[in-house]
């Protein structure tokens, strides 16, 4: 009873905010709806006693991706006016893709894959059954080519972002710290008899 | 029909909270006081002792001048997310606490058994306070960018890459506790240092709890890290606020600063356990509250020690010293636990395995 409240609380307001993110006029509006709806999405895991992905998604989604999104739309002067120009001009695709994914949808939900009564009526889990253990496991042991496969992806993506973005500049000051360090107060001040 | 045993539930959890909330803030105020006259006490110089018995009423007569301010919202502020930046940093600050134990009781022998005194003893814990104190940057964001202002909005700039930069190395330096303690639940880790002083991870992990501790000191942007709220932009993200919401700020701030000392003392000075066992006797909570005042003491120290980082000086200390620190510690951390012969030292910490 109390499960199926807070599942219809955070169902109804993802999909509250979710429509926020789209509707609203103000960029930062936007951002925060997003990371209300992320919020109410590690909800839902934490009702499917998926602890470990719920709270990874608000350390990786809302603390560390939404900081970056909110950082640079911060930095941004967005013209709503600007953007709405092209609207019509994008409607006949963007609409094609939103039916699309509806017919996905909803063939996907009757499939019968989630229709199967021993999902609806699964017990939760006891607390002694630890979660981060459980994918831990798994993930270093039946999946560890996959998981290896994306952590050199990521690596290759990190250091291409950083030399797209490394440019040597000639007139750029640096600071040399250990000559920073190394001043003694004799460098620097110089003792006066008055 | 109202489910009794529901109400019941829903009355011990407001009851929790509150145990936690009302503490918390009361601490808040105490602690501006304390670091008033200890900061007075480093400059030789008195601090403030008119307000009651020896300043002692002074917090609450500061409180009291905050409400009675008035608040003012800039006219060309976005209204909406003005107001609810400083609930937005106050929130995480308080929300952390679900999850830290403060002790073991058997309230004074009435259980058969020990309980933890924490209100969820979730088996993620650590991760959720990562991911809790991580948000308290939105809070700083969405000051300095609804102010509409020059100052404020450097001083979110700068938190935020403040507290980016520093968040990572924070979490590395954590991945060792995890390691040696085998566990992400606060109450494990904890009991995986029980039996005296040399089984508290200070000693397997001394760098990681110098890393820990300074880059607390720049997530709640404290000196020497407080080049966000400095005077040069001044003080950065809530120039534009006054009165009670500019209080709020600083609540989050101190509430931030004692649970980054809750958790050092934690995850590194051994939790609830006295430095030698016999002295057992005393209550958990009584050590671990005390090693948090320690800690906040030192924080107080620092503020009245160093002289402020630069910004540049600030990007390299995370970037280019904490970083690979953390990532070499974690290395030499795996490498004892999985060499043979080398193991054998490392197991004096890991009594689980």
């Amino acid at each position: 009873m109390l499960e199926s409240v807070f599942f219809n609380l955070f169902a109804g307001l993802s999909v509250l905010s979710g429509m926020g993110v789209v509707l609203s006029r103000n960029t930062m509006h936007s951002v925060m709806f997003l990371i209300f709806c992320f919020f109410n999405a590690a909800g839902l895991f934490f009702l499917l006693d998926a602890e470990f992905i719920g709270v990874i998604m608000i350390l990786i989604y809302v603390g560390a991706v939404m900081v970056l999104f909110t950082f640079v739309v911060m930095m941004l002067e967005v013209n709503t006016a600007r953007l709405r120009e092209g609207f019509l001009q994008y409607l006949p695709l963007g609409g094609m893709i939103a039916i699309i994914l509806m017919i996905e949808f909803v063939g996907a939900a009757s499939s019968g894959v989630f229709s199967n009564p021993a999902i609806a009526t699964a017990e939760h889990l006891p607390q002694s059954i630890n979660n981060t253990e459980e994918i831990g496991q798994i993930l270093y042991t039946q999946y560890l080519l996959g998981f290896e496969i994306a952590a050199i992806i990521l690596l290759v993506a990190l250091i291409g972002a950083i030399v797209l973005t490394l440019r040597t500049r000639k007139d750029a000051k640096h600071q040399k710290i250990a000559a920073q360090v190394a001043v003694r107060s004799e460098d620097r001040v110089r003792k006066v008899r008055m | 029909m109202i489910d009794w045993g529901m109400a019941a539930q829903a009355g011990i959890w407001a009851l929790e909270i509150l145990a936690i909330a009302v503490p918390v803030a009361l601490s808040v105020a105490y602690i501006t006081y304390f670091e008033r006259r200890v900061i007075g006490w480093v400059q030789v110089r008195k601090g403030c002792n008119r307000v009651g018995w020896a300043g002692l009423l002074q917090p609450l007569a500061d409180g009291l001048k905050l409400v009675l301010k008035e608040t003012i919202i800039p006219k060309t502020a976005n209204k909406y997310l003005f107001i609810a930046a400083p609930i937005m940093s106050l929130m995480p600050a308080l929300m952390a606490f679900a999850v830290v134990p403060f002790g073991q009781t058997t309230l004074f022998g009435l259980w058969d058994v020990m309980h933890v005194m924490s209100m969820s003893n979730l088996n993620v814990g650590l991760l959720y306070i990562m991911a809790i104190s991580s948000l308290s940057i939105y809070g700083v964001l969405m000051a300095g960018w609804a102010s509409n202002s020059k100052y404020p909005f450097m001083g979110a700039m700068r938190a935020t890459c403040q507290m980016i930069s520093y968040e990572i190395s924070m979490g590395f330096g954590l991945v060792t506790v995890m390691m040696l303690a085998g566990s992400l639940n606060l109450t494990d880790i904890v009991q995986a240092q029980a039996g005296g002083l040399f089984h508290w991870y200070m000693f397997p992990l001394f760098p990681m709890l110098i890393v820990y501790f300074i880059s607390g000191c720049a997530e709640t942007a404290r000196t020497p890290f407080d080049l966000v709220e400095t005077e040069e932009l001044v003080s950065g993200y809530y120039t534009e606020y006054s009165g009670m919401w500019f209080a709020t700020f600083s609540l989050a701030e101190y509430a931030a600063m004692i649970l980054i000392s809750l958790m050092t003392s934690i995850l590194f000075l051994g939790g609830w356990y006295a430095p030698i066992p016999f002295l057992d006797f005393i209550p958990g909570t009584v050590w671990l509250l005390g090693k948090t005042a320690l800690l906040i003491f030192v924080f107080i120290w620092f503020r009245a020690t160093f002289p402020r980082y630069r910004y540049d000086q600030m990007m390299r200390l995370g970037w280019k010293v904490f970083l690979p620190w953390t990532l070499a510690w974690i290395a030499v951390v795996g490498i004892f636990i999985y060499t043979p012969g080398l193991d054998s030292i490392i197991n004096f910490w890991m009594p689980w395995r």
